[in-house]
């Protein structure tokens, strides 16, 4: 186990860039009038 | 050997203390870690030597450092690169492909443009997006809803938001719409997700048993506290609108104890808006969570500065302390089991939508589209009235979005603007809110930076949370 560092959240962001894309995921909204969905409070759908 | 070769640390690696947490997030992986404090000091040395210097010669930073120390802390930062964890490789710049014809996915029909509350701070003019009051006829409401179908391309779900105004005064339509989407979405082997979006003053126990059993997703709005609500949100005689609509609200809410945090399915949100009347709306939030409100948002108000009620930057460390009780509050409450959800601090991680989407953002004008009560198109809620973004007309033949206005909001992705290329929150905010944008600086492609400042405390409130969640723990890591 690592000393100085703790990791709690793995991700892989970067990889989605190839796999991602598919547009199911729900509509977001970014502003403050509709909760919508702002993207970064979103899940994946797919 | 840490590769720190042309890369950019402070645009790519946020370290922020939270809590008594020390916490990275790594922008192109979205990966969280707990630093102890050695680390985040190295660091954020690193950080600052990179403000003046082009290159980081790692023999310079981190002498205040035992040498086997210092060592220890670059040989994990090492492992976790090569994990591609931390200090991950940026993602190149990419422009987001779109589909051609657009596919639209969700439309928001204005229903009612007219109102029976006059909200100070109402961006659609009390109801009238600055036109005539009016209501939306079933008949343009059914060309609005063969329009998205029409052009949902093979997407199997489309998403109708029933807006206004306040929609529930005009409900016969809703409820013809409603039946009318169902059927016609089947026909075609599609389904359409019905949102309604109310002030709660015509919610009786009809309404809401009519919602219920139609599936519709509600978004009802509350201030918060009685003198807050009222102050904002009166009738037209300016009697506060808190004892008429906080019964309402609590009959629908209790319908719904399992909804979904993030809005999936069949929800429910009690949604505010925040001003610089309450920059300790943290008390509003918790307000509507002892009244047993499990879902909960607030927002800040999008106003012009001329307004008394509108934020200003004296105001945003006041705003900041706010959000840092809240996210406090949301542990406290939740181990006295009376959880609630606060919407803004959702983050979606590991779980969460891909870059592709993160790039693009809400799809204003291209996925998302609004209708007024007269058929008019435009690329969402906020921009209905604005003739300048006008794309096109229901009631026109063979009507089609307008394709530079398309072009313009596609364009307008997190990679246009020039201060969210090297932003840690990229990903997580997208840019921004176009309409907020556009009323900020004019521009699509300029960002509302009040805006970014509440945006970016937020997450860092959201991705403490997620940790401390994560540990499930109490406050010793």
């Amino acid at each position: 186990m690592a000393k100085h560092i703790q990791t709690i959240i793995k991700g892989n962001l970067s990889v989605t860039i190839k796999n991602g894309g598919c547009g199911k995921c729900q509509t977001s909204c970014q502003s403050a009038c509709k909760t919508s969905c702002t993207v970064g409070n979103q899940v994946c759908e797919k | 050997m840490l590769n720190l070769k042309n890369y950019h640390i402070s645009k790519n690696i946020h370290i922020y203390e939270q809590g008594n947490l020390r916490i990275a997030y790594d922008v192109n992986s979205g990966s969280l870690h707990i630093l102890d404090e050695k680390t985040f000091s190295l660091i954020g040395e690193m950080i600052d030597y990179q403000s003046n210097n082009e290159t980081i010669d790692l023999n310079l930073v981190g002498n205040n450092l035992p040498d086997d120390e210092k060592l220890e802390v670059l040989e994990e930062l090492e492992q976790l690169q090569r994990d591609k964890l931390l200090f991950s490789e940026e993602v190149l710049e990419q422009e987001p492909i779109y589909p051609s014809p657009p596919i639209i996915k969700a439309m928001c029909l204005h229903v009612a443009h007219d109102c029976n509350l006059k909200c100070r701070y109402c961006f659609a003019g009390t109801g009238s997006f600055g036109g005539c009051r009016e209501l939306m006829s079933v008949e343009t409401g059914i060309k609005a809803i063969d329009f998205l179908l029409m052009h949902s391309g093979s997407r199997p779900q489309c998403e109708v938001d029933f807006f206004g105004g306040e929609p529930l005064l005009n409900l016969t339509v809703v409820k013809e719409l409603i039946a009318y989407g169902k059927m016609a979405a089947k026909k075609i082997n599609k389904r359409i997700k019905f949102t309604l979006t109310t002030n709660a003053v015509l919610l009786d126990e009809q309404t809401t048993a009519y919602l219920e059993k139609e599936e519709v997703s509600v978004v009802l709005s509350l201030d918060g506290r009685k003198e807050v609500n009222d102050r904002m949100r009166p009738f037209y005689k300016d009697k506060g609108s808190y004892d008429t609509i906080v019964p309402n609200i609590l009959r629908f809410t209790e319908k719904r104890p399992k909804t979904s945090p993030y809005a999936i399915g069949n929800y429910y949100y009690v949604r505010g808006t925040y001003t610089h009347y309450n920059t300790d709306f943290y008390r509003d939030v918790l307000h509507m969570a002892d009244l047993g409100i499990k879902m909960i948002s607030i927002e800040p108000v999008v106003a012009s500065p001329e307004n008394d009620f509108s934020l200003n930057q004296e105001d945003i460390e006041k705003v900041k302390e706010s959000y840092d009780i809240l996210g406090e509050k949301v542990l406290d409450y939740a181990q006295r089991d009376q959880e609630f959800s606060f919407f803004h601090f959702n983050a979606g991680l590991d779980d969460g939508p891909c870059l592709p989407k993160r790039l693009s953002g809400c799809g204003a004008g291209y996925e998302y589209i609004a209708v007024s009560p007269e058929g008019g198109i435009y690329p969402c809620h906020q921009f209905v009235g604005q003739e300048a973004y006008k794309l096109g007309s229901l009631h026109k033949p063979d009507s089609k979005p307008r394709t530079d206005i398309v072009d313009q909001f596609r364009k307008a992705n997190v990679y246009a603007k020039q201060e969210c290329r090297t932003c840690w929150a990229r990903f997580s905010c997208s840019g921004g809110c176009h309409a907020a944008n556009v009323a900020y600086s004019g521009e699509l492609t300029k960002v509302y930076s009040l805006g970014c400042e509440l945006q970016k405390k937020r997450l860092e409130v959201a991705y403490y949370l997620k940790i401390r969640q994560a540990l499930k723990v109490g406050t010793n890591c």
